[in-house]
């Protein structure tokens, strides 16, 4: 049976710092998470140091790149979201949210974090030095960094089944989830462009690795809850969307997906004969018409499949609801704007210019390439595709054709900027969130499932938040008003 | 399974018919790409200088 699909996107974003001759991309990421934490004197660190903020040798003049002896480091934020130091990546995971357009406004405040943080990083730097992040996925020589989303799914589901519907769903979800990507790599020798970034580098159907010989249907077992009734299902096979209309598409349309499993209302089987390829070849056709053979006969294009799961949605809202989905509205929207995109898809896919970050990348190539007779393989190509997901605001291309009035938007701006430093009502990152704005000397340590706070006496208290949806607002809203220390608000939760 | 109350999907022709009041005249084929135009003008503005150079310095770590 369907639990709510709370939901999340952790985005490791492409980070380099300029003008310096060693960049070293783990202390940019730090310096990026440390100014933007300093400045906002609201972070909190994992490992109970305090954060490397000493900042020997960041104003130095010169073109010599800084120095410091840093660690990874790991905060969380009062909006409920981690920032931190993943690998070489500054990654942001956006706080719990119940829907996908409140994950959409969660995901957007995360690209204004990291501008925030550009900015803030900048007094840190020498002359002529910059840190520069792009939300992307890959440099284009074969490296890929990842944009993960998590859904809330019922433990009872055997996982074999999860991986039979979500191979062909992840296979052909790629005509609306796809960001973009000027050529092809690893070894697919692709040219010209493509729907997805990442496409090229999955090279498995399943398994537990995210950085070599990547699964389409990632294995990772870690709920962040309780583990008895719940999973958490890890996607590893998305890009990151700068148009929120791609990201509402993408987690709305994967959390019905789900809830139609679990409820077990699938009754076909979609299973792709080799979904590996088949990846790269809903990735390497613009114009969505290729085809891929069905394990129960039959040719069909990744928009037919995407139109049967559809239509299967179409009748679980019926017979079902999408409650699941954080509302009804909610849901009723997603199918909306899914069969749009589906019309759209089949008939003209450069209508979803605005919509789509694929399409919107590719009619700004197109026009580059019409106005000055440019071949793809022309470095202006791979340089449009790289700055399009510059997050800075005012070398950002996805931002100018935001300006220029030529993207939809789902979420208001000011909503999210809230986003950025409060948490969303509707799970336990309200109390995660509210904790640390209230009480951020307190908290001595927190996860996505617990919180542990010093309340003055010994010993530390140790508060499990097991239940993704308990915690919220509603719930804790009248608790954190009444209590005015920690020790009040733990004896309270004790009774 | 709890019981889900069934909700009516609104009927597609009703927002069809309030989103026409809000369509302003289609624009002609000169006037969009004027603007067009203007747009590359403005981003040309701000790409990076150098853009083999620019895209080849850009290396990264794998992550995940």
């Amino acid at each position: 049976m369907t639990v709510p699909k709370v939901c999340g996107i952790e985005t490791e974003y492409g980070v380099a710092l300029r003008g310096a001759s060693d960049a070293n991309p783990v202390l940019a990421s730090s310096m990026l998470i440390n100014a933007y934490v300093e400045h906002r004197k609201v972070g909190w660190d994992f490992e109970d140091e305090s954060p490397g903020r000493d900042a020997r040798g960041f104003a130095r003049e010169g073109a010599a790149p800084p120095e410091i002896e840093t660690h990874l480091v790991n905060t969380v934020l009062t909006n409920g979201a981690r920032y931190y130091v993943d690998h070489a990546h500054p990654e942001y995971s956006t706080p719990e949210c119940a829907d996908a357009l409140e994950l959409v406004c969660a995901d957007k405040a995360g690209e204004r974090i990291l501008a925030r943080s550009m900015q803030a990083a900048r007094r840190l730097l020498g002359a002529g030095q910059e840190i520069v992040v792009y939300k992307n996925n890959t440099d284009g020589k074969g490296n890929s960094y990842g944009t993960h989303e998590n859904y809330l799914v019922d433990r009872s589901v055997p996982f074999a089944t999860l991986v039979r519907q979500l191979l062909p769903w992840f296979v052909t979800r790629q005509v609306f989830t796809g960001a973009g990507k000027v050529g092809g790599e690893n070894g697919t020798g692709h040219t010209g462009y493509q729907l997805s970034q990442r496409a090229d580098f999955f090279e498995e159907e399943v398994g537990l690795e995210t950085t070599l010989k990547r699964p389409i249907v990632n294995t990772r077992d870690e709920p962040h809850a309780d583990p008895q009734k719940y999973r958490r299902l890890h996607v590893i096979v998305g890009d990151a969307n700068l148009c929120e209309v791609a990201t509402f598409l993408k987690v709305g349309t994967t959390a019905l997906v789900l809830a139609m499993t679990e409820d077990d209302f699938i009754d076909k089987d979609y299973s792709i004969v080799s979904p590996v390829p088949s990846m790269r070849t809903v990735s390497h056709d613009p114009t969505c018409r290729a085809t891929v053979e069905l394990v129960d006969g039959g040719t069909v294009s990744a928009v037919d499949i995407q139109w049967e799961f559809l239509r299967l949605a179409q009748k679980y809202a019926d017979d079902v609801g999408l409650e699941a989905l954080g509302s009804e509205e909610v849901g009723q929207q997603v199918l909306e704007r899914w069969e749009a995109a589906l019309t759209a898809l089949e008939r003209d896919p450069m209508t979803l210019d605005g919509q789509l970050d694929w399409v919107t990348k590719l009619k700004l190539l197109d026009a580059y390439r019409e106005r000055d007779s440019l071949g793809w393989d022309d470095p202006k190509m791979a340089l449009l595709d790289l700055q399009y997901h510059d997050v800075r605001p005012e070398k950002s291309l996805f931002e100018r054709l935001v300006r220029a009035g030529k993207v939809e938007r789902l979420v208001e701006e000011p909503d999210v900027t809230t986003a950025m430093t409060v948490p969303p009502p509707s799970t336990r990152a309200y109390f995660r969130g509210q904790c640390l704005e209230k009480w951020a000397d307190a908290v001595v340590a927190a996860n996505w499932d617990s919180l542990i706070l010093d309340v003055g006496s010994d010993p530390l208290r140790r508060i499990p938040m097991m239940e993704p949806l308990r915690g919220t607002r509603a719930h804790v809203e009248s608790l954190f008003e009444e209590c005015t220390t920690p020790a009040e608000l733990v004896a309270r939760l004790a009774s | 399974m709890p019981e889900r109350e069934r909700k009516q999907r609104p009927a597609p022709k009703e927002r069809a018919d309030e989103e026409v009041e809000d369509l302003a005249p289609p624009k002609q084929g000169e006037e969009l790409k004027e603007e067009l135009d203007d747009l590359l003008d403005e981003i040309d503005s701000v790409l990076e200088e150098n853009a083999e150079d620019f895209v080849k310095s850009y290396v990264q770590k794998g992550g995940e």
